[in-house]
Order: C-alpha cells, then sequence, then structure tokens
C-alpha cells in the first residue's frame, strides 16, 4: 500500500516536466502573457509547434540527424559485430585485451579526446562534414556494442559453428550465415538504443561542425533557443518536436531498448 | 596488430552454454587441445573482422587521448610549431586560471549527489517495482521516459520549469528565485534535473540485476525469520555486486561527462563551471590553446581512468570465475 501511494506520486513528480513542455507548447503566447502560464486555457492550437517548424528550420536538422544516425548505426553494428565474433568465437591470447580496448573507449568522456580529435578531423578535412560525425559516432559507440554482442555470441552453442566449420564453410559464413543471423535480438535491441544515442548526441556536432545548416537536431537546440529568445511556448514546441523521435521509439520498441541497455550491464 | 607473425591462431572458443544460462562461459581460458590450420584467406578475414573496428578505435579514440598527454606538456596554437614547456600547463591551471577549482568542485558535488541521491533512490524505486505490484509496468515506462531524452533536451525541458518570470515554479510559488541564474542555486537546480533522468537509468539496471536474483534466496532468508529489510541488505544486495559496480561506473562516468545540461542553459558559466566546459572553451572559442586544453583534459582523462581501470579489474574477475 505505501508502495502504491510512493510510485503514484514519484510518477506524478516524474511526469510534470514533460506534461507541463506539452501543456505550454500549446498555448498561444498571448494567452499566457495576459494570464500566466498558470492558468486554465482558453484556447489550444499548434500553431507554436507550425513556428517552431518553420522559424527554426527544424525540418532541416531532422534530415541532418536521420543522415547522421542510420548510417552510424549501421556501421557501428556491422563492424562491432565482426570484431565481437572474433572476440566471442575464437580463442586467441588477444581476446581479453583487445575486449577491454574497445570497451574502456566507450567510457572516456568525449572531452578528453576533443582538443587532438579536432586537429585530426582538421587534417583529414573531416571537420564539418556530416561523415566526420558518422565516423565518430561509430568509434566512440564500438566499444558498448562490441561488449554487448561479444558477450551474445559467447552464449551461443558451440555446435552451431562446430558443424559449419566442419562442413568447410570459411570464417566469414560462419558469421554471416550462422552467428549473426542468431545475434538478431541483440542487434535489434542495440540498434534501438544506439539510434537513440546517436540522435540525443549534442556534443560531437557542436565541436566538429561550423556550418548551422549541418548541424543534427539536438545541437541545432543551441540556435533554437536564441532565436526563440524568451517565448517559452515556442521553446515548449521546439522541445517536443526534438523529443517526439526518441519517445515514440522508446514507446514503440520499450522491450528492445531496455533490453539494450540491461545487456550491456548483465553479464 | 602483429597476428600474421603469430603461429598458433588458436582453437575456437568453446560456448557451450544456451543463451538463457547466467553462469559465465567458462570457455575461454581452456588449453588448447588441437591446432586448427585455418587457411590464408580465413586468417586474413580474422583480422580484417578484428582489425578494422580496432583501427577505427585506435585512430578516433586511444589516439586522440594520448595526444592529450603529449599535448598538454606543450604550447600550441594550432599554427606555429609547438613548444615544449613542461608542466607549465599544469601549473597555470592550478595555480592562475580562475575557473579551474569552481569546476573541479562542481565536478564533485555532480558526482556526490548522483552517486548519494539519485542512485540509491532508482535502487528503491526498483525494489519497489520488483514487488509485481499492480501497474509496474506503467510506473516502469514513466520513471524510464527521460532517459529515452537528451540531456541538451532535458535542460531545454526544465528552463520551463525554472525560468524567472515564466516559469512554472515561480508562478506556482510566487517566489523570485533566479533558480538558473544565481550562482548559489543553480548548480542544485541543475542537479534535479540531472537526477530526474538519472533515477530512472539506475532504476532500469537495478531492476534487471533484481530479476535475476534467485527467489529461494528470499525465502530461505524468509523461513529464517528474517525481515525484508534485513533480507534485502544481507542476502539480496551482496548478489547484485556485479551490477553495483556497472552502476557505480555509469554514475561516475556521467557525472564526469556532464555537459549538455550546463551548456544548453548558460554555456557553463555563472556558478555551472565543469571541467568539461573548460576543456571544450579552449576549442569552440576563438583562443585555440592546444596544450592548455589538453592538459585539463588529461586531468579529467585521469579521474575517468581510475575508475575506468577498476571497472575492468572487475570484469577481469568474472571472465576468470
Amino acid at each position: 500500500m505505501i508502495g502504491q501511494i510512493l510510485l503514484a506520486a514519484v510518477a506524478v513528480v516524474w511526469l510534470v516536466p514533460l506534461l507541463w513542455a506539452v501543456y505550454t507548447s500549446l498555448r498561444p503566447y498571448a494567452e499566457t502573457a495576459r494570464k500566466g502560464y498558470v492558468s486554465l486555457p482558453e484556447r489550444l492550437t499548434f500553431d507554436n509547434y507550425v513556428t517552431a517548424w518553420t522559424q527554426g528550420d527544424m525540418l532541416q536538422y531532422f534530415v541532418n540527424s536521420l543522415l547522421i544516425a542510420v548510417p552510424a548505426v549501421l556501421a557501428v553494428l556491422f563492424l562491432s559485430s565482426t570484431a565481437a565474433f572474433v572476440l566471442a568465437r575464437f580463442s586467441f591470447w588477444f581476446n581479453l585485451p583487445l575486449l577491454m580496448f574497445f570497451t574502456a573507449a566507450n567510457l572516456l568522456p568525449q572531452q578528453v579526446i576533443i582538443t587532438p580529435l579536432y586537429r585530426l578531423f582538421l587534417e583529414l578535412g573531416l571537420y564539418n562534414t556530416q561523415l566526420g560525425i558518422i565516423v565518430i559516432n561509430v568509434a566512440f559507440q564500438m566499444g558498448f556494442c562490441v561488449f554487448v554482442l561479444s558477450n551474445f555470441m559467447r552464449a551461443l552453442p558451440e555446435e552451431l559453428t562446430e558443424a559449419a566449420r566442419m562442413d568447410g564453410a570459411g570464417v566469414w559464413r560462419q558469421y554471416w550465415q550462422i552467428v549473426l543471423p542468431l545475434t538478431r535480438p541483440a542487434l535489434a535491441a542495440l540498434a534501438t538504443l544506439q539510434f537513440a544515442w546517436i540522435y540525443n548526441d549534442f556534443f560531437w556536432a557542436l565541436v566538429l561542425v561550423r556550418d548551422g545548416d549541418k548541424m543534427p537536431v539536438t545541437s541545432a537546440l543551441n540556435n533554437l533557443q536564441g532565436n526563440f529568445f524568451t517565448d517559452n511556448n515556442l521553446v515548449a514546441a521546439g522541445a517536443v518536436l526534438v523529443a517526439l523521435p526518441t519517445v515514440l521509439i522508446y514507446l514503440l520498441l520499450q522491450k528492445h531498448f531496455v533490453a539494450g541497455l540491461t545487456m550491456g550491464a548483465n553479464k | 596488430m602483429s597476428t600474421t607473425a603469430d603461429p598458433d591462431l588458436g582453437t575456437p572458443a568453446r560456448a557451450g552454454t544456451a543463451p538463457t544460462d547466467p553462469s559465465p562461459p567458462t570457455s575461454r581460458r581452456r588449453p588448447r587441445r588441437r591446432t586448427p590450420r585455418y587457411s590464408r584467406g580465413d586468417r586474413l578475414t580474422l583480422i580484417a573482422m578484428a582489425g578494422i573496428p580496432a583501427l577505427i578505435v585506435l585512430t578516433f579514440v586511444w589516439g586522440p587521448a594520448l595526444a592529450s598527454v603529449g599535448l598538454s606538456f606543450t604550447r600550441w596554437n594550432g599554427v606555429t610549431p609547438a613548444q615544449f614547456v613542461g608542466l607549465a600547463n599544469y601549473e597555470q591551471i592550478t595555480t592562475i586560471y580562475p575557473p579551474f577549482w569552481p569546476a573541479l568542485r562542481h565536478n564533485l558535488i555532480w558526482l556526490a549527489v548522483l552517486l548519494l541521491v539519485a542512485t540509491p533512490l532508482g535502487l528503491l524505486l526498483a525494489i519497489v517495482l520488483d514487488r509485481e505490484i499492480r501497474g509496474s509496468r506503467f510506473y516502469q515506462s514513466v520513471f524510464y521516459l527521460p532517459v529515452v531524452l537528451s540531456l541538451a533536451l532535458v535542460g531545454f525541458i526544465w528552463t520551463l520549469i525554472y525560468s524567472p518570470d515564466q516559469g512554472l515554479l515561480n508562478q506556482l510559488s510566487g517566489s523570485q528565485v533566479n533558480w538558473l541564474g544565481d550562482p548559489d542555486v543553480n548548480l542544485w537546480a541543475v542537479l534535479v534535473a540531472a537526477s530526474w533522468r538519472h533515477i530512472g537509468y539506475i532504476m532500469v539496471l537495478y531492476l534487471a540485476g533484481l530479476k535475476g536474483v534467485d527467489n529461494s534466496l528470499r525465502e530461505a532468508a524468509a523461513l529464517d525469520g528474517a525481515g525484508p529489510v534485513q533480507t534485502f541488505l544481507r542476502v539480496v544486495f551482496p548478489t547484485l555486486r556485479p551490477i553495483n559496480v556497472v552502476v557505480l561506473v555509469v554514475t561516475v562516468i556521467e557525472g564526469l561527462r556532464a555537459f549538455d545540461i550546463v551548456y544548453i542553459i548558460n554555456k557553463g558559466t555563472n556558478g555551472l563551471e565543469l571541467l568539461s566546459v573548460l576543456i571544450t572553451n579552449n576549442i569552440v572559442g576563438e583562443a585555440s590553446r592546444i596544450g592548455f586544453g589538453s592538459a585539463l583534459a588529461v586531468i579529467l582523462l585521469v579521474i575517468s581512468l581510475a575508475f575506468i581501470i577498476t571497472y575492468l579489474v572487475q570484469m577481469l574477475k568474472t571472465e576468470d570465475r
């Protein structure tokens, strides 16, 4: 009983910031300016969304985010699954050091590497390009994916690849035709989680992209706030729009989302 | 990678455990019984499969991390040649760089709040939700919802609560506090928002851990007359050790990485300075002080590595079991 009350109370507190953002976003600025924000609505409209969408160039930013997140997720899943396959299905002396090499890289704060990375990006021509943002997201997320996938692959029965090997299947076929299809649950979970993480990334583009029109939407928030000066209704509409993709993915694919996270923790 | 020169490309790992079996595979250290011969093509495939991802991580993560260490002993503006200056950058940071000590203090406060307040609350929610309460699924979804939002967006959303004239808090209470502008209160206000997100994260991790606890353990404890609190502290909590380590690492890393939320609110100034912000300012700002920025980064690196190494040691232990 105490548990129920506690949970209900916490749930209300938890939802207030989100519901408040939605409520604010639906009210005309003039009305809130007159009556204050804590007041009953006379009119609820989507006008703020229209304004935020057009004035904030949101479509452009969303497209940018997609152009970064989709290739990055595909690349990181492919590359990390090949590495995980070697680490999980063969026993070489370097397996454990290499696993640590990957895992630890994902745990560094981004800022630790940014100064030389910025120089490196300038040298390689990756600065201010979407390819550059894809590359750094792939490199940085690799550790987490290798860790999760190698744990998953190691738990697959050995007889599977053993039998294939007897039939003369090479390493690549063992990976592509036998192990990878069985890894689908882990890949689905990771794809969901990685998409959200890369979509949510704020820092890489902030430092490694100069032109506003190349920014992904999360980093573009920075500009939105300036554009919308002190009109909280617009800020709220912008925030809800940016939140929408990850919230929808979460609501639709909750199982994958949580599985991806806990696979990383439960070994 | 010198794997081509290595004559014993090892035996295929034996991974005899089914996917549902929670016990760790015991295969990796097994002595080799035979040396299978891999064709040249297979060798090259194996090297490429592990080598290319490793090379990418080396080039874009570990390389820059090491370069930070090297550059931290130099003075370099990126144009004229770098100049070796020994520990001068570190000396300047600790003596004549005003934002350093406040930033370090804020990072430590951040860590302390996440560890001592947010993490126990996440654990508490997990314990309550683990008991098959009605609506448990709904509550889980609600508590986890902020975790899917970026920290930048969390900063954005909470300005709607905290803003001095238009924010919910002041309009509701009639107070005049400038929650995000007053350097005496803004760190704490931001930490409430950061915890709002962090608690759900920790809850999910612990919930997964608690689901894995053998119920017969609890029953045995109950038969021995242990109350729920005692059962948890004496029986359940110790079995959560691996999760505790993960939670500790996740929390510390989140604490050290904190950046987006303060940057959105006021670019990490006026009471919200953090080490991550100071490092970034040396690149984003016009003054390109690479050596100085690197030295700041190395300080953050050393703090992070202390925890990362703890985690890896724990991982090694699990592998050896």
